[in-house]
């Protein structure tokens, strides 16, 4: 195969007692920070500038521009907001990160930190990771044991204090300004921008957000410099990155690889489809981005490429679902996943994703009407660009593309339920009977 | 001094906390807000305190957060009634959140939530009779390549069954400890997690393992196949290490972008796949707009 895995992030993550500072540093970690220490901060920069890098959260903007949009010192204080709020649906590459090797997070913490002039960083990990909490907590600790965090770092007069904050159970609060509203105590919902937290964010100060897997590349990239980050990759997504594959895989998990390989190669390497069966429907990145069928196997898995095929590189969560599967039913359970998650703040989210709930519900049980798709279709068209955040944008892609897609399922809708026309218990690992199968065969 | 700010300034709240209980929860407070630069921030923690102390956010414990950082009790409710984890009535000994986002439910999780809501005869956000179990209907907790998981107090539960849900919760009914997939060696009690989340290490994470089978499956697979990403330049390659394949050996022979072996040796189908002179000055006009 032309692509194969560069394991950087992932590539002790086996080790014994893997997750202390000891494998860390019997690794080579902490290396990073000492190279970056020696250097002007302005350098370190432009160093993550020239390497490329793309926030791995999501949004794929460059991570060293971001850095740059910082206001020039005006001798009060800046902040480092690390979002660890992982939370979209079938995204889950920082939680087993921090789980296993979260000095590589503390080290790109405090690069980062010392690169953008901060003197106090928050993690703000989601509360319901019990163990991972744990761990950053004692990782921080350990670091400070090392003289890694607290005053005079490493003798170098540098001097940074780490914070672990965490939430309390609200997917909002992965959207950045909402993530910043819960940290300072508030309800977690999305503050308007202008002014982006570069100018006005934690505590109306100079802040920088990113996302665990951006910060935790930063060492490399410090050690290897920008022109080792870069031959991997493509030329403008550069770098490596990790795939997540869940869903109907024969070995689904972690595939650390360069950007711009395929999901061909990726199920490749993860042993095919579970059974043999044909490859239905999948997401390129989290359930916000567009999915995509077997069509489109051979897309390069980078910014640009998924982009252009229609759809968001997004966290690179494959979420892979095979021809057993109701696609109305897995765009339903994704629309009420939206509503229970939708802040309130604005009424075309707050409002639009209810509707879609209810709409969707009774195409799933077979009651849908003739003009249910196009009533879709129109309250997509009503939230996406108008709702205050992405969190609304998001809803709506799953809905369009299952229907672009599989218009005739939506259509079966308006006469036979969902679990008749795909039996649940034919998805499952396990074989079992389900109970709403009698239940909404009996209703209809 | 056991008067808090309740509802009408001046009065005592009713069910406040005894003297040494607030005393003790004041200390632990004023740790939390020494941790943030504004007092207001410690709030979310301050109230993983409350329920480590009273198993759900409490009226009292509404209005000593209100109390403590001088803000109003109606503040305080508008914040605990925002965030899932937060329960407004008196939890369970343990929490127990079957993921049903689609991609646990369509590999199980529906069948293991049908499961032990039949068996529990409870609903979402309900209790058991005896105290112990709380369950949940859960979102995706980042787990999906171990689907369908459980929860329990925030601690992974992989690759379940109803099957293996029945005994679990079984266990916790009968006061058994029971050990996560990924996790401590035992589930704590719901108090003994709130603590933790509040702030305060309970010694434990030391324990357990680093990683479950998928999470290092591509560490694995890429050892076995003796790929690597390239070498740091000046670094010698690890002993051992193969070095026939792609991806290995000093920086001198690891492949660049657009050479052999590297991973865009592919045809050129997309923009992204263009040379480097064409692709400048379209990203620098893109960038400006990303902005």
């Amino acid at each position: 195969m032309a692509t194969t895995l560069a394991p950087v992030l992932t590539a002790h993550w086996d080790a014994d007692r893997s997750w202390t500072l000891q494998t860390y540093e019997d690794n080579g970690g902490y290396r990073g920070l000492r190279r970056a220490l020696n250097m002007q901060a302005p350098d370190v920069v432009t160093m993550v500038k020239d390497s490329g890098l793309r926030g791995r959260g999501g949004a794929g903007f460059p991570t060293g521009m971001k850095w740059g949009f910082l206001p020039a010192p005006d001798g009060g204080p800046r902040y480092l907001v690390v979002n660890a709020d992982e939370s979209e649906p079938g995204t889950c590459k920082d939680i087993p990160l921090m789980m296993a090797s979260p000095q590589h997070l503390i080290e790109g913490v405090i690069i980062t930190s010392y690169a953008i002039g901060c003197h106090h960083a928050f993690i703000y990990v989601r509360g319901e990771v019990l163990h991972v909490y744990r761990r950053l907590l004692r990782a921080v600790e350990e670091a400070r044991a090392a003289g890694y965090v607290g005053t005079d770092i490493l003798g170098s007069g540098y001097d940074l204090e780490i914070t672990v904050h965490a939430g309390a159970g609200a997917y909002i609060c992965g959207e950045e300004t909402a993530l910043l509203d819960s940290l300072e105590g508030l309800r977690g919902q999305p503050r308007l921008k202008p002014p982006f937290p570069a100018v006005a964010g934690l505590y109306a100060r100079p802040t920088v957000v990113n996302n665990v897997e951006s910060i935790a590349s930063v060492p490399g990239i410090v050690v290897g410099g920008a022109d080792w980050f870069k031959q991997m990759g493509t030329e403008r997504s550069t770098g490596h990155g990790l795939f997540s594959l869940s869903g109907h895989v024969t070995n689904p998990g972690q595939y650390e690889a360069p950007l711009g390989i395929t999901l061909r190669e990726l199920l490749e390497m993860a042993g095919g489809m579970r059974g043999g069966r044909a490859l239905k429907f999948w997401t390129p990145g989290g359930s916000s981005t567009p999915i995509f069928t077997a069509e489109h196997l051979d897309v390069p898995l980078d910014y640009e490429s998924v982009g252009a095929a229609g759809s968001m590189l997004g966290t690179r969560a494959l979420q892979i679902f095979d021809e057993t599967t109701s696609v109305v039913r897995a765009v339903t359970r994704w629309t009420e996943f939206y509503k229970h998650e939708s802040c309130g703040k604005c009424t075309p989210c707050r409002e639009g994703t209810f509707w879609l709930a209810q709409v969707l519900q009774r195409i799933e049980r077979g009651q849908g009407t003739s003009a249910d798709i196009d009533l879709l279709l129109d309250l997509c068209d009503n939230i996406l660009g108008r709702a205050f955040c992405a969190l609304g944008d998001g809803a709506t892609s799953p809905i369009t593309s299952a229907v672009q897609y599989f218009r005739e399922e939506f259509e079966a809708g308006t006469h036979t339920p969902a679990d008749v026309l795909f039996p649940p218990e034919r998805s499952a690992l396990f074989d079992y009977r389900p109970r709403s199968g009698a239940q909404l065969a009996g209703a209809h | 001094m056991s008067v808090e700010a309740g509802r009408t300034p001046g009065q005592t709240h009713r069910t406040a906390y005894d003297e040494d209980t607030h005393a003790r929860l004041t200390a632990d407070a004023a740790q939390i807000v020494a941790r943030y630069p504004q007092e207001r921030s410690a709030l979310l923690p301050m109230l993983h305190l409350v329920q480590s102390e009273d198993g759900y956010v409490s009226p009292r414990g509404i209005a000593f957060c209100a109390a403590t950082l001088g803000i109003s009790t109606a503040e305080v409710s508008a914040v605990a009634t925002f965030y899932t984890q937060y329960k407004r009535h008196p939890n369970g000994e343990y929490t127990v959140g079957v993921c049903t986002n689609t991609l646990c439910a369509i590999m199980g999780g529906d069948a293991i939530w049908e499961h032990l809501s039949d068996e529990l005869g409870i609903g979402h956000d309900e209790t058991t009779d005896d105290g112990a179990i709380t369950l949940e209907r859960i979102e995706c907790n980042a787990a999906c390549d171990y689907a369908p998981v459980v929860m329990v107090n925030w601690e992974f539960f992989d690759n379940q069954t109803p099957e293996s849900a029945d005994e679990l919760v079984g266990k916790l009914r009968a006061g058994e400890p029971v050990a996560p997939t990924r996790g401590a060696d035992s589930v704590c009690s719901f108090k003994q997690m709130s603590r933790v989340l509040a702030g305060f290490p309970d010694g434990r994470a030391d324990e357990g393992v680093g990683a479950g089978g998928p999470t290092v499956r591509g560490t694995v697979l890429a050892r076995e196949n003796g790929w690597e990403a390239p070498a740091f330049p000046g670094d010698e390659p690890a002993a051992g290490a193969t070095t026939t394949e792609a991806g290995a050996g000093d920086g001198a022979h690891t492949p660049k972008v657009g050479d052999e072996q590297s991973s865009a040796e592919r045809p050129a189908a997309t923009a992204a796949d263009s040379s480097a002179a064409q692709q400048e000055n379209k990203q620098a006009s893109d960038e400006a707009k990303e902005s």
